[in-house]
């Protein structure tokens, strides 16, 4: 079969290798119709994400079509058309059991690294290195889904992939992010980040209460997308400074809650975008927390922050000061796909939600290459990907 | 009336192995508390209490001397999402251990205490053992030893544990193993690896996977790029 491969820094390619087969018996293998690159994919097409090898399969939003289920799948037959969540979670243990889907206990087979490196082991996702799992990706003709009876969301046919296949990744995650935020009638939030996630992170937040959303970001497509689909106030933070800005449309308060939907290539703008850019280079830092320190400083006393954007390992210069003397909360994870695709699924179904517009390119998965250039460089206007397989 | 030092002695041995079953049994690191005590010995001295308190002594002396003291011990502990009892039950029969133990080619029940343990060695040889289970509570607890004429001298215990609050059981194991020297002691270094806790907690955690998921999450044999 064809699949995208991670060559090195900024490179990948569409190589020929050997089908997927069935290795457990809660497995199923699972004909990739549509397969999106996620804004979590070009941390690794960048290289900043340790442990993903030469040759890797990469791409872990997805849906498609069954082709074979193992011994132990008896919910599952040949032909169902379903979503895949990112994170694979076994439905077993302490945290499945509790909707913790993002820790689950056994999923990764290479857990001792993330031992050594958070204490913890953490749930596997498809194709994001080998610290978390190394899984074969998605961003192929075919994908192994493990424990594929608890992990896949069964969608009718009648409804295009465009409409149904954010609920694998983007929408989940937007949705947490609004949903940490313990969001209260009246809130104001504001989303740094007018990606994919953060524009259904913006979506939630108003399905959750909020009365006012601000979207901080850089490209004008961007924000006029979160103008547009999401009813956001927007803020270019190349023109105003965010900080000042978001003081000055709050009342001087600050907004009640701050959500990152960008992570560990954030950008700056001067000195201290300097400094960062230089230490990750540098590898002195291997993330870079410009929107931490921003939304620490911006938020409201007794605020709350949700991370939603990835973050690997280490940051410097965190005003940690900030959150404990404003009484912040601070909150954060990979999204636990398999207990919001049930609602969301529904969402869409009833027509409340139609994720579609956020597809700005579908292109053949023999494109790939070109795909990650664009959408890293952020050329074409380009703010998400589908690649058919 | 003053006591002699025989007296004395078996005060200090019955102390020690007070001290030891409650250690077991307890919360705490257990290495930590054996400290220059074998782990076979007070294992012994547990389930007897009628072993010679030299016997429990690390072997000390020349060995150590000459910088032969290769003693391999571990300890690792994981929380598993069932009862104690379904884990116990599948970890008493011995011969299932190489479902999750990856270093086992096989172990072979002989009888209700003995066993046959066979090991991957490099270079496909491998090295084998007989051990007895020196004491076993039903549920909680299982410890064992190699007999006589052992290619590598080891012993340990598993202990299950209900967790707090009923969620799950706190399954510890605490392992020893005393190569005897030269090129098995090397053949010895490699199976276990250059760090030992890690291993016993791949497997430890292959035990937690194939009881909780039914399964052990692998990703040997999927495609890959060149």
């Amino acid at each position: 079969m064809k699949a995208v491969c991670w060559q090195g820094a900024n490179q990948v390619q569409v190589e020929t290798v050997p089908d997927p087969k069935l290795l457990n018996p809660r497995d199923a293998i699972l004909k990739v119709t549509s397969t999106a690159i996620c804004g979590s994919d070009l941390h690794i097409y960048g290289g900043y994400i340790p442990t993903v090898q030469k040759g890797d399969i990469i791409g872990h939003e997805f849906m498609g079509e069954i082709v074979e289920v193992g011994s132990g799948v008896n919910n599952l037959k040949v032909g169902d058309r379903v979503v895949v969540p990112s994170t694979i979670g076994c439905g077993n243990c302490f945290y499945c059991q509790r909707d913790m889907w993002s820790l689950c206990d056994n999923s990764n087979p290479k857990g001792w690294m993330e031992e050594k490196l958070w204490g913890s082991i953490t749930s596997a996702i498809y194709g994001y290195s080998h610290l978390l799992g190394g899984y074969a990706g998605a961003q192929a003709e075919y994908v192994r889904v493990p424990f594929a009876d608890v992990g896949v969301v069964k969608v009718p046919k009648d409804i295009p992939d465009e409409k149904l296949l954010f609920i694998s990744d983007a929408i989940p995650t937007g949705y947490m992010g609004a949903e940490l935020c313990n969001i209260q009638p009246g809130d104001t939030v504001a989303v740094w980040g007018c990606g994919a996630v953060g524009i259904f992170a913006m979506i939630s937040a108003y399905m959750m209460g909020a009365e006012r959303v601000i979207a901080i970001d850089r490209f004008p497509e961007r924000l006029e997308m979160a103008r547009k689909y999401a009813k956001a106030e927007v803020i270019n933070y190349e023109e105003v400074s965010a900080g000042d800005a978001l003081k000055e449309m709050t009342g001087g308060r600050g907004p009640d809650c701050c959500l990152d939907a960008v992570g560990l290539e954030a950008h700056g703008v001067g000195i201290e975008d300097f400094y960062d850019q230089t230490k990750q280079k540098l590898k002195l830092e291997t993330d870079r927390p410009h929107v931490l320190r921003e939304m620490m400083v911006a938020c409201r006393k007794g605020g709350t922050l949700s991370i939603m954007g990835v973050y690997g390992g280490f940051v410097d210069k965190l005003p940690i000061g900030a959150v404990m003397n404003k009484g912040l909360t601070m909150r954060a994870g990979q999204m636990h796909g398999q207990k919001y695709m049930h609602k969301l699924l529904d969402l869409v179904l009833n027509g409340e939600l139609d994720p579609s517009f956020v597809v700005t390119h579908q292109l053949p998965l023999e494109q790939a290459p070109h795909a990650y250039k664009i959408f890293q460089q952020k050329q074409d206007n380009c703010v998400k990907v589908v690649l058919k397989p | 009336m003053a006591s002699t030092s025989q007296d004395k002695q078996n005060q200090d041995e019955s102390n020690e192995t007070g001290r030891w079953a409650s250690l077991i049994g307890g919360g705490a690191m257990v290495l930590m508390g054996l400290r220059q005590r074998s782990l076979r010995g007070a294992l012994t001295a547990i389930a007897g209490g009628t072993l010679a308190y030299q016997a429990a002594t690390k072997k000390g002396g020349i060995q150590e001397a000459l910088g032969m003291d290769k003693t391999i011990t571990v300890e690792k502990t994981v929380t598993i999402n069932k009862p104690a009892a379904e884990l116990y039950r599948f970890w008493r029969n011995l011969e299932n251990l190489p479902h999750f133990m990856k270093h086992l080619k096989s172990v072979t029940v002989i009888s209700d205490k003995r066993s046959h343990w066979v090991a991957n060695a490099p270079m496909g040889a491998s090295v084998e053992w007989d051990a007895d289970i020196i004491e076993e509570r039903e549920n909680e607890f299982i410890s064992w030893a190699s007999v006589e004429g052992a290619d590598v001298d080891n012993s340990g215990f598993v202990r299950f544990k209900p967790a707090p609050a009923d969620r799950g059981t706190e399954v510890k194991v605490v392992m020893e193993y005393a190569p005897p020297g030269g090129a098995v002691t090397a053949a010895i270094a490699k199976i276990f690896g250059e760090e030992p806790e890690q291993q016993i907690g791949d497997e430890l955690r292959r035990f937690k996977m194939l009881m909780e998921a039914g399964e052990i999450a692998t990703t040997e044999g999927q495609p890959k790029g060149s």
